[in-house]
């Protein structure tokens, strides 16, 4: 009798785990991706938008610097609540560009990207799902985790090798205090 | 469950609870402090430029957790919203012990003889309970000299013609002048002002048995880990510990203040770290938990005597929530002035706290402690864009090369501008939730216009090439600096505690944090907090000793 019901209680935890594993990959709706959240697809959106918000030039874009990796880390955890936003959100972005230019945002070319970038920051985007959701917001929001991602702390899986701060001319790790003056002259003002 | 009885249950170990406990625990009664965070030490607190209390889009460092909390925000139209702790429209303050002391950039004031006269300086403001306090300047001053000396404050006031009288300098010196500070040092000199060197709550040379501050640039925000930043976590409360008289409960959420059928306090009732509700039997009680926290507990003890809750017979428990118009202006300069030397505000001038043509008041301005990468990615003169190329080359071209001067201008305060509990929304621990709404008064944000405009001279004349201003909007004000909403005043009706933090109508029942305040200064608050914690020690000491607070 008691290993009966022992048996049973292992079998409910085992189905238990294998149901925990396989909810991600529900969420994505896909195995194939690369992404904790997201979908293969979305991805390369968000890697394509965050690219013309913050551009590769002599040093990383966005997307190289991990930007992509930061906010989909994110939206395992503190971002959890804007899970439906991006989901939503990138959707809308395709429609978008299909609406202006015939073709999906990634397909597009940088000077046509940034048109669509501007209609959405403008809050008057075409595209069905900008009928009930505010692309203006979702401007907003991209824009403010895209930094984060580039000019916040490497530790949240943005900003890889802290490429950012390096372009600022920021000190890596960046908290040094007095360690890097000459403390035998107090004082005096150090020259950095 | 009851627990054992003790003489006073403190909830809330920030500026005001910590002194408050130490204060009464060396005086040889009984108390419990309870606080709803946890007690942090320097090894918890990595540097998170996301996740900390200044920038908190990734959570709130030092609490409240986003899992567990929430508030309601009305903005102008009546829109209610539901907001989570790292949401700016939630109006954190740190839930920790220490309390904001924890992570506070520590700017250590006085208020001014005037800030306490507000309303006899400059008469009736229409659409504002402006008042003067009960208290001066005078009342106080011993108390800032005792909140100087026991947290430990360093800085040099002497070339500022406006600072009150004092009876003791301070304990410690300045720091060394970071490039900035000589920068606008010489800049207000040239203009005819009085720069000085500004008071903070930090060890410039060993005091109290910690060291010095080691300069690094995060500051404000975050904890210190060489515990140079003085609070209460590191002065008082170990303090209040090691009398043997405190018994210090973390992570306990007071549910509401317990009364007899005689209208008189007897305990809090609260949930332990375990979520289980428990009774703390006391001979009386501090309120001290910040001016959103403290109304909300006292409107959610609702009894036959007190059926709009405690101390709030004339509905003004909640009221006149006020805390800062930040006013500023950033500039750019040609040539690199960032020298990675901290803390950052170093820096400050009262010219224009007082005697501004036409305005009720000002604020004192002082340069801004530090623009983090992605802090300063929001910052941009009229003409760069948010975004694109353009927007990372200006990012690049001026991080180094940008300054910020900025200070608290003192609000009118608003009787609309309040907190109120929700009737809905409850937290996780099933306590209605504090509801804010109200708008900050016009002439606030005219008087932030001024200041902000002579913040943008005093760029100009340290040689900033290209300047924009930083000014508040009519949004409600709040934050860390939040205070007002238990107003002290002599009149029963038209305030909620005497001038010894004492609800009017229930003499066993103290308020002692920031609510209390009845004007804010223009001002970062701490010192004054403290000042009013010791003062209003004092008295619950004294008094105790007469009559066991047993009426």
């Amino acid at each position: 009798m008691r290993r009966k019901v022992n048996f049973t209680r292992r079998q409910f935890i085992r189905v238990a785990a294998v149901g925990v594993a396989a909810a991600p990959m529900l969420g994505c709706g896909a195995g194939n991706s690369p992404w904790r959240f997201l979908s293969k697809q979305e991805g390369e959106t968000l890697a394509a938008l965050s690219d013309r918000i913050i551009p590769e030039d002599q040093f990383p874009g966005a997307a190289r610097a991990g930007v992509v990796n930061y906010i989909d880390l994110q939206l395992m955890g503190p971002y959890k609540r804007f899970r439906s936003v991006y989901r939503r959100g990138l959707t809308g972005v395709d429609q978008t560009s299909q609406a202006i230019f015939g073709k999906g945002f990634v397909a597009l070319s940088g000077a046509q990207q940034d048109g669509v970038l501007k209609a959405l920051e403008k809050g008057n985007a075409p595209g069905a799902i900008w009928k009930e959701a505010s692309s203006r917001e979702f401007s907003d929001l991209l824009l403010g985790h895209t930094m984060q991602g580039f000019y916040g702390d490497p530790r949240h899986g943005g900003n890889r090798e802290g490429v950012s701060w390096q372009m600022l001319g920021l000190p890596y790790p960046p908290i040094r205090g007095r360690r890097h003056y000459d403390l035998t002259k107090t004082g005096t003002v150090p020259s950095g | 469950m009851a627990l054992d009885r003790v003489n006073a249950v403190v909830i809330g170990a920030g500026a005001g609870g910590g002194i408050v406990a130490k204060e009464l625990a060396e005086g040889g009664l009984r108390v419990v402090l309870l606080e709803r965070g946890k007690w942090y030490t320097a090894f918890d607190c990595r540097k998170d430029d996301l996740r900390n209390q200044r920038t908190s889009v990734l959570g709130c460092a030092f609490g409240p957790d986003d899992e567990r909390n929430r508030r309601v925000t009305v903005d102008a139209q009546g829109r209610e919203l539901i907001v989570l702790p790292s949401d700016g429209a939630y109006q954190n303050n740190a839930a920790c012990v220490g309390g904001g002391t924890f992570s506070y950039g520590a700017l250590a004031w006085r208020y001014l003889e005037k800030d306490f006269r507000m309303r006899s300086t400059y008469g009736a403001v229409e659409g504002s309970t402006l008042a003067d306090w009960p208290i001066s300047y005078q009342d106080l001053e011993p108390h800032y000299e005792k909140a100087e000396w026991e947290i430990g404050v360093s800085g040099d006031e002497s070339n500022n013609i406006f600072r009150p009288p004092r009876r003791r300098p301070l304990p410690m010196p300045p720091p060394f002048p970071s490039r900035e500070h000589l920068l606008l040092k010489a800049a207000a000199l040239r203009l005819g002002l009085h720069p000085f060197e500004a008071p903070m709550l930090r060890n410039t040379v060993p005091f109290n048995g910690r060291g010095a501050c080691m300069r690094c640039r995060w500051c404000v925000g975050f904890a210190c880990e060489q515990d140079a930043k003085n609070g209460t976590q590191n002065t008082v409360i170990p303090k209040a510990l090691a009398s043997g008289n405190c018994d210090l409960r973390t992570e306990c959420v007071a549910k509401e203040i317990l009364t007899d059928d005689r209208g008189r306090v007897t305990g809090v009732a609260y949930f332990d770290a375990d979520g289980r509700l428990r009774e703390q039997p006391a001979d009386f009680v501090v309120v001290s938990c910040s001016a959103t926290e403290t109304p909300r507990l006292l409107l959610n003890t609702r009894s036959r005597l007190f059926p709009h809750g405690l101390g709030n017979r004339y509905d003004w428990v909640g009221r006149n929530l006020q805390g800062h118009a930040y006013a500023g202006a950033y500039g750019l300069m040609e040539e690199d002035v960032y020298d990675d030397l901290g803390p950052g505000a170093s820096i400050g001038v009262c010219d224009y706290n007082h005697g501004n043509p036409g305005l009720a008041g000002g604020g004192a301005l002082s340069n801004e402690f530090i623009r983090l990468p992605y802090h300063f990615a929001s910052l941009r003169p009229p003409g760069v864009p948010r975004w694109g190329a353009a927007h990372k080359e200006f990012m690049r071209r001026y991080y180094r090369r940008s300054l910020a001067v900025h200070g608290p201008v003192q609000e009118m305060p608003v009787f609309d501008s309040r907190v109120q509990v929700d009737p809905r929304v409850r937290d996780a621990w099933g306590i209605p939730v504090a509801r804010l709404s109200g708008t900050n008064h016009p002439h606030t944000i005219e008087i932030a216009r001024y200041v902000a405009g002579r913040a943008e001279a005093w760029l100009r004349e340290a040689g900033a090439t290209t300047t924009w201003l930083k000014l508040p909007g009519r949004g409600l004000s709040g934050g860390q600096h939040q205070a007002g909403t238990c107003r002290m005043g002599n009149d029963p009706q038209t305030s909620v505690v005497n001038s010894y933090c004492q609800v009017h109508d229930i003499d066993n029942l103290f308020v002692v944090d920031g609510s209390v305040h009845v004007t804010n200064g223009g001002f970062n608050p701490a010192l004054t907090i403290m000042a009013i914690a010791y003062r209003a020690s004092e008295h619950i000491v004294r008094t105790w000793k007469g009559t066991q607070m047993r009426s």
